[in-house]
């Protein structure tokens, strides 16, 4: 145990798990500072996963295909962002029919485009980047800095959200009208045009999410590779109490349990206890971590809350 | 003072402005003219059109025909940021802040190009602090809004307005939510508005505000303007007079038979309330007294159930109360008028039907397990009818309607079922004059039906004018009971602030 904690290929795992989930997590953040709950997520990724690699696969460079996955993410973000904000249907619903849209869009598009095939076929992914210097650092610089540049930008993601939301006027309105629509209305600012905005920018970061799968993690595209990420997202924003900063320490929690418990299945206690126990660790050890930081988190006041102008 | 230097044309001007809801016209042909410098108010009862109007200036609505102009500009329509653009400030009834939020975040919300880098908060900070002591709004910039006091919110709405410059202010009812210091307060910050060149035209329904603070009252009634005068030409009586159409009998409310006692409490301690001893009798109306938070609510709760005594000796009719819950004060014959219509009298997005039985569903109008539902809407056409209640029908959800009529459908529900005990907790908040004489002459008949009432309010003149007998109430003491009549405004206020209670107030020499 001690081991596995002190070595740098366990702590290269962390980041590399935790990468596609901080992108998703800050895109349902921003999304529910908003006021928008977006259950889309699952389906997003996705997409993401999906249009990002096959983008790749038809000729794109790397950061062609993020920029596509990013673009199909904030597509459907309009659509999500249309149903839910000027027309004031139900979130959950919308999200949950979105995420089934989108799951089964990517599946058949996969199909039609690549009917024959048995074995998926594979890119060239993102490769680690050393970063000159602090990755000779000892111990750490393996750690933390010899990631592929889309972890990189994981992290540089976060930051930018953190100081979008608390350090410009945007992010000003973008938190208020989360909590109260009638307080940015009043002050002249567009209910609807931030809402939509904020679906189309925190939807494209999910569907960046989902591309870190097969442009970084893997190299191809299979089915069922998002497995529940997206709702795990979810709950790390809850974790985070809406904060980008602990929603990322939040998905570090969630990466070390996961690389934790891999390692733990080869060791003598993996050959006793049946390996779908440790599967479970991370989530339950996630749901006890809940729990516990999301007592006092503050709900943005207006989530889930469609706005109608004039309406008392 | 004299205005008119601005010319005919004023800073702001209303012409033939027409909206109708539906078949409803809530603004018929209204035309007004506001100066520098002057503080017009805008009269007329719930639901004269006086909001809608505001509103439309404001840009939340479309007028359907008339136009505005600001400064001689014509102001486009439908724009809320072309009127804050133009210099025209609104403070809502309900205010638009949000709550997590610091003070200077809601200023500064929407008044910078929101791609810009940074807040630069520091400048806006300086300013805010400027002025507030100019206009005399103490607030805290880095407080959470949340923290605020009612009267803190309203002074940051204001510094929003004066944030942007705004030349005119239109306010509300600014004062429906504020003690009456805090209503002071407010009317010497626009008085340091109106000096400074900056006009102000303030919603309201309470006489005494705009005959003290206002240099012209436009009354509304119906969507219509029925007169515009000089407050200096006129008085409460004939602006009343204006305000509902004919004249207003003055209220003189004979004094009522004691009954039998039918609530008696001995030395009842329950949350705030310590030691409280008090008889209900029918045929009276007991008036509470007293500033608000001093445990009226607590009392309220005691009577209605809400809340067991735990300590002391609860009796209804004369029998001593056990188990005392909702339910079982309910079956006690206890009628409740509670202080918050909005929140714990009615909800919100229920009929006008379903809010009439909420106490009774499952008692008279449950046959065999079920509602129902074609006796409700029978006794809720009754209620509609026979209480007055302006209303589109049984089914409307009950948001809707005005706070006069939400409350007379709250005074049907209680009526209906005669109960023995009544409490009425702040019965008139908020409701106009015609509303609150209906809502008066209601209380004394039931009164005069042999029901013991409990009139719990902060008006003074409310608790003096309808009570056989009068207690006050402080930091969760009762004073004894007096007899009307027996006890001056004066008295009753150091009652209040405290003084005379044996155990010694604050200010107790």
């Amino acid at each position: 145990m001690i081991e596995i904690l002190l070595s740098a290929s366990f702590w290269a795992a962390v980041l590399r798990i935790a990468s596609p989930l901080i992108f998703a997590t800050m895109g349902a953040l921003i999304c529910e500072r908003a006021g928008v709950l977006n259950l889309g997520i699952e389906g997003i990724m996705v997409i993401g996963a999906f249009v990002g690699w096959m983008a790749v696969y038809l000729g794109l460079p790397l950061w062609g295909g993020v920029a596509v996955a990013f673009a199909a993410g904030a597509a459907i973000g309009l659509l999500h962002g249309i149903l839910v904000v000027p027309f004031g249907l139900s979130q959950h619903v919308v999200g949950l029919g979105i995420t089934l849209l989108a799951t089964a869009t990517a599946y058949f598009a996969y199909r039609l485009a690549l009917p024959q095939v048995t074995t998926p076929p594979k890119i060239e992914p993102f490769q680690p980047w050393e970063v000159p210097l602090l990755s000779d650092l000892p111990l750490v610089g393996q750690a933390l800095f010899a990631q592929t540049p889309l972890t990189y930008a994981a992290f540089a993601c976060a930051g930018l959200v953190a100081f979008v939301l608390y350090r410009t006027p945007l992010g000003l309105a973008l938190r208020a009208v989360g909590e109260n629509p009638a307080a940015v209305e009043a002050q002249g600012v567009s209910v609807t045009g931030l809402r939509l905005g904020a679906v189309m920018v925190g939807s494209g970061l999910m569907a960046v999410g989902g591309s870190f799968l097969t442009l970084s993690a893997f190299s191809s595209f299979f089915f069922e590779m998002v497995n529940g990420r997206g709702w795990v997202c979810i709950a790390l924003v809850v974790f985070g109490a809406w904060r980008p900063g602990k929603a990322v320490l939040g998905a570090l929690l969630f990466a070390g349990f996961d690389a934790l418990q891999i390692r733990l299945q080869q060791t003598p206690v993996g050959a006793v206890v049946p390996y779908q126990l440790f599967l479970m660790l991370p989530y339950v050890l996630s749901i006890l971590a809940l729990v516990v930081m999301s007592r006092r988190a503050q709900v943005p006041a207006a989530l889930m809350v469609p706005y109608a102008k004039g309406e008392r | 003072m004299s205005f008119g230097q601005d010319g005919a044309e004023g800073v702001l001007r209303l012409e033939g402005i027409t909206k109708r809801f539906g078949a409803l016209v809530a603004n018929d042909g209204i035309s007004l003219t506001l100066h520098r410098g002057e503080v017009l108010a805008l009269l007329g009862e719930n639901g004269a059109g006086k909001t809608t109007l505001m509103n439309i200036l404001f840009g939340h609505y479309v007028a359907d025909q008339g136009s505005v102009s600001v400064f001689g500009q014509p102001l486009p329509p439908g724009q809320p940021k072309a009127a804050l653009a133009a210099g025209v400030g609104m403070v809502h009834q309900h205010f638009t802040l949000a709550e997590q939020m610091s003070v200077l975040d809601n200023i500064t919300l929407g008044t910078q190009s929101l791609w810009r880098l940074g807040l630069g908060q520091g400048a806006a900070r300086a300013r805010v602090a400027q002025l507030s002591r100019d206009f005399g709004l103490a607030v805290d910039p880095m407080a959470r809004v949340a923290d605020l006091s009612v009267g803190e919110r309203q002074r940051v709405e204001i510094l929003k307005a004066l944030y942007r410059d705004a030349r005119i202010l239109i306010l509300d009812e600014p004062t429906a939510v504020l003690t009456p210091q805090e209503a002071e307060a407010l009317f010497q910050t626009l008085r340091l508005a109106t000096a400074r060149g900056l006009s102000v035209i303030f919603i309201s329904h309470k006489l005494h505000e705009v005959m003290g603070h206002s240099d012209t009252c436009v009354v509304l009634r119906h969507g219509r303007v029925v007169g515009q005068v000089a407050t200096r030409d006129t008085d409460r009586a004939r602006l009343a007079a204006m305000m509902v159409g004919g004249d207003l009998a003055e209220a003189s409310v004979a004094p009522g038979v004691a009954g039998p006692v039918r609530l008696s409490l001995r030395g009842v301690q329950a949350g705030p309330l310590r030691d409280v001893t008090l008889d209900l009798r029918g045929g009276q109306i007991t008036g509470l007294a007293g500033v608000s938070g001093n445990g009226q609510a607590a009392l309220a709760d005691l009577i209605g159930g809400m809340r067991a005594p735990e300590r002391g000796e609860m009796r209804i009719e004369g029998q001593a109360v056990t188990a005392w819950t909702p339910r079982a004060a309910l079956a006690a014959g206890v009628g409740r008028i509670p202080e918050d219509r909005h929140k714990t009298g009615t909800v919100g997005d229920f009929s006008l039907a379903e809010n009439a039985v909420l106490e009774t569903y499952a008692s008279r109008f449950a046959r065999g397990g079920f509602v129902d539902w074609a006796a409700v809407r029978r006794h809720t056409e009754a209620l509609i009818s026979g209480y007055d209640v302006r209303c589109p029908g049984p089914e409307a959800r009950i948001r809707l309607l005005s706070g006069g009529n939400m409350q007379k459908l709250i005074l049907g529900r209680v009526l209906e079922e005669a109960p023995g005990i009544l409490i009425a907790n702040q019965p008139v908040r908020g409701l106009d004059v015609g509303a609150i004489a209906y809502v008066h002459a209601q209380l004394v008949a039931a009164r005069d039906a042999g029901a013991a009432v409990l009139l719990i309010s902060e008006d003074l003149d409310e608790v003096m004018g309808l009570s056989d007998e009068i207690h006050v109430i402080s930091e969760g003491r009762l004073s004894p009971g007096f007899a009307r009549g027996s006890l001056g405004p004066a008295q009753i206020g150091l009652w209040m602030a405290g003084q005379g209670f044996s155990d010694g107030g604050a200010d107790a020499a």
